[in-house]
């Protein structure tokens, strides 16, 4: 309950401040961002952020998943070890290198944050199916499960969680590097945030910011309850028991 | 019912873990597969299933070769139960013995009443626990669950691979009878893996002793405490290995079934005459219903005492079920040295004493030494 009054509270107090920056409608020469242009570039900072997740999850988990298979242990380290390395390299590198590569715009940002979102995914789904105790998996099979329905009967469901944890970590830190990708002319909340540091206006940086945090948190209270319906009730009696 | 001929398994590193075994089981055996770790006796176990491809040889079940089937289809039809029991920890209780059911898509409800009925079979209450998480369950109650979910079919036969190992030996000595009982209703065909030569010889009819992959000795319990073939048996059996063949024993097998009793209402002075005549120092008190109430011995006797201020109540009794090295112990602990046989009524069935348990060594003894006759 506690949780739930503190996220409302942050949620009202980061839309009350994007409302009131709109509505200052300009400081001194320069003109805040009006309400219709603050839609606009939420929902292009959304459709930036679904649509390099969507391309995560769809390449990153059989990735971390493949990696997982014994026919590929040798390759797996290296793999496994580029991802977790390749999360260390600055997001605004990421953005740079894929707007030098494939052009100023949208589809630069969706490719510089795939790949970025892709990392953690690759990760949880590599540990997540890891994890599965091989008593568990050794049983399965012996009982006459195919390789097929071991996976998705057993190491799927009971990675469920931790993939999705990487999932929900991907994306919440992608609202925040969409914003970077402002500078690469791909729209979205960034686009105010960047012209307000360009002409040196707080208020319109934070017309920007307020909004894109607000992203963050909703986004991450949404996977976050999504955590909980997709663990299965066995798992949460286990983490109750310890 | 499994035939294994010729069967050899090398891993891809080179070791022969199994080499040129060939042994057979018959149709409601059970058949433990013995031996120190690194002996290859899980291998040999997990050949049967195909969880272990096979090197070279031949595996038969019921005269067909397991190579000519579908591998899913062949697990399906065996009973699988391992150490680390490996329940599905999403899945509830009836889930998880009804794994194969399910492969088999058996109709909801006839899954349902397998499981209640197989939990019901390991001792635990369907009602309690069928929609239960592993989880929320003791080591002891995982263990059973193991047992349930690898009965889950009725496959005709099963291979278990310690399935007791992880829990702690009272436990373990509950389960391993409760399971004995089990398999006298459900006379599976069993292979079963275990390193303890306890185990061994209290579970199997038949018990094959590996060393290094190869099969060192195939015979009965008795005969490999009582004819060890080698040294590397003798040594694995162990030094103590005459009272280890008590196990193999019943109470019922060697007790005295008309011991000398006395009726609680009896005169003192006749019952001392008659235990004089009889040079016997103690004798066993009843009452009515036979039920017995506890021992009398001849020092204690006298004239102006009824008997029923002089009986000395028995602390231990056994059941014609006990096996013998249980006897041994409790006659060790009770004062008398004897030991009274009741039925489930208290009722009193017979005696055993220290004597008739020494017949029973001395016979294993002179077989040891490969003689008919007495040893001393």
């Amino acid at each position: 309950m506690k949780k739930y009054i503190t996220l409302a509270l942050l949620l009202v107090i980061l839309l009350g401040i994007t409302v009131w920056m709109t509505s200052l409608g300009s400081v001194g020469i320069f003109k805040m961002a009006p309400t219709m242009k603050v839609l606009t570039a939420t929902t292009r900072h959304l459709q930036i952020v679904a649509a390099a997740e969507l391309l995560a999850i769809v390449v990153g988990i059989p990735i971390g998943f493949t990696n997982t298979r014994r026919a590929v242990r040798f390759v797996s380290p290296v793999l496994i070890g580029a991802a977790n390395v390749g999360q260390t390299v600055p997001t605004l590198a990421f953005i740079g290198i894929a707007g030098a590569v494939l052009g100023m715009g949208y589809k630069a940002a969706v490719v510089a944050l795939f790949v970025y979102a892709m990392l953690p995914i690759i990760r949880n789904t590599y540990a997540g199916i890891r994890s599965v105790d091989p008593a568990v998996k050794e049983a399965a099979q012996g009982m006459g499960m195919s390789r097929w329905q071991v996976t998705w009967k057993v190491e799927l469901p009971l990675a469920r969680p931790v993939i999705l944890a990487g999932i929900r970590t991907s994306t919440v830190v992608n609202v925040g590097t969409a914003a970077v990708a402002g500078m690469i002319g791909a729209g979205g909340l960034g686009e105010i945030i960047i012209t307000g540091i360009a002409v040196r206006v707080t208020q319109l940086i934070l017309q920007g910011a307020a909004p894109t945090a607000a992203l963050a948190v909703i986004l991450d209270a949404l996977f976050s309850g999504l955590e909980e319906v997709v663990t299965p009730r066995g798992l949460k009696v286990l983490k109750q028991a310890q | 019912m499994i035939k294994l001929e010729h069967v050899t398994k090398i891993f891809p590193d080179g070791t022969r873990a199994v080499k040129d075994l060939t042994m057979e089981i018959g149709k409601g055996e059970f058949c433990i597969f013995l031996g120190p770790s690194g002996c290859g006796k899980t291998t040999s176990m997990k050949m049967i299933n195909r969880l272990a491809p096979l090197s070279s040889g031949k595996i038969y079940i019921d005269e067909v070769d397991i190579m000519k089937l579908n591998p899913n289809e062949l697990r399906r039809g065996i009973g699988y139960a391992i150490q680390n029991i490996g329940l599905f920890p999403h899945l509830t209780v009836a889930e998880n013995i009804a794994t194969v059911p399910i492969l088999k898509k058996w109709p909801k409800t006839k899954q349902r009443t397998r499981a209640e009925e197989l939990l019901e079979l390991v001792g635990m209450d369907p009602g309690t626990f069928l929609d239960r998480y592993p989880s929320e369950l003791s080591g002891g109650q995982q263990q059973r669950v193991g047992v349930a979910r690898c009965l889950g079919a009725d496959p005709p036969i099963l291979l278990m691979d310690e399935p007791f190992g992880a829990i702690d030996p009272i436990t373990r000595g509950k389960l391993q009878d409760e399971f004995l009982k089990i398999q006298a209703k459900i006379k599976k065909t069993i292979a079963f893996v275990t390193h303890d030569i306890n185990e061994a010889i209290k579970m199997g009819d038949k018990i094959a002793l590996l060393r290094e992959g190869e099969l060192v000795q195939f015979s009965d319990p008795a005969t490999l405490l009582n004819a060890p073939k080698d040294e590397f048996v003798r040594n694995f059996v162990g030094a103590d290995r005459s009272l280890k063949g008590l196990r193999l024993h019943r109470v019922r097998d060697i007790m005295q079934e008309s011991p000398q009793i006395v009726k609680l209402g009896e005169n003192p002075v006749e019952v001392k005459a008659c235990m004089e005549r009889d040079k016997l120092k103690w004798a066993m008190l009843v009452d009515d219903q036979n039920q017995f109430l506890g021992w009398v011995t001849y020092e204690d006797l006298r004239e102006d005492k009824p008997i029923r201020e002089i009986i000395q109540p028995a602390a231990v009794t056994a059941a014609p079920e006990t096996p013998l090295n249980e006897a041994l112990s409790m006659m060790l602990n009770s004062a008398i040295g004897n030991l009274a046989v009741l039925d489930e009524q208290k009722r009193l069935l017979g005696v055993l004493t220290f004597e008739n348990i020494r017949e029973v060594l001395g016979q294993a003894g002179s077989a040891q030494n490969g003689f008919g006759g007495k040893d001393r």
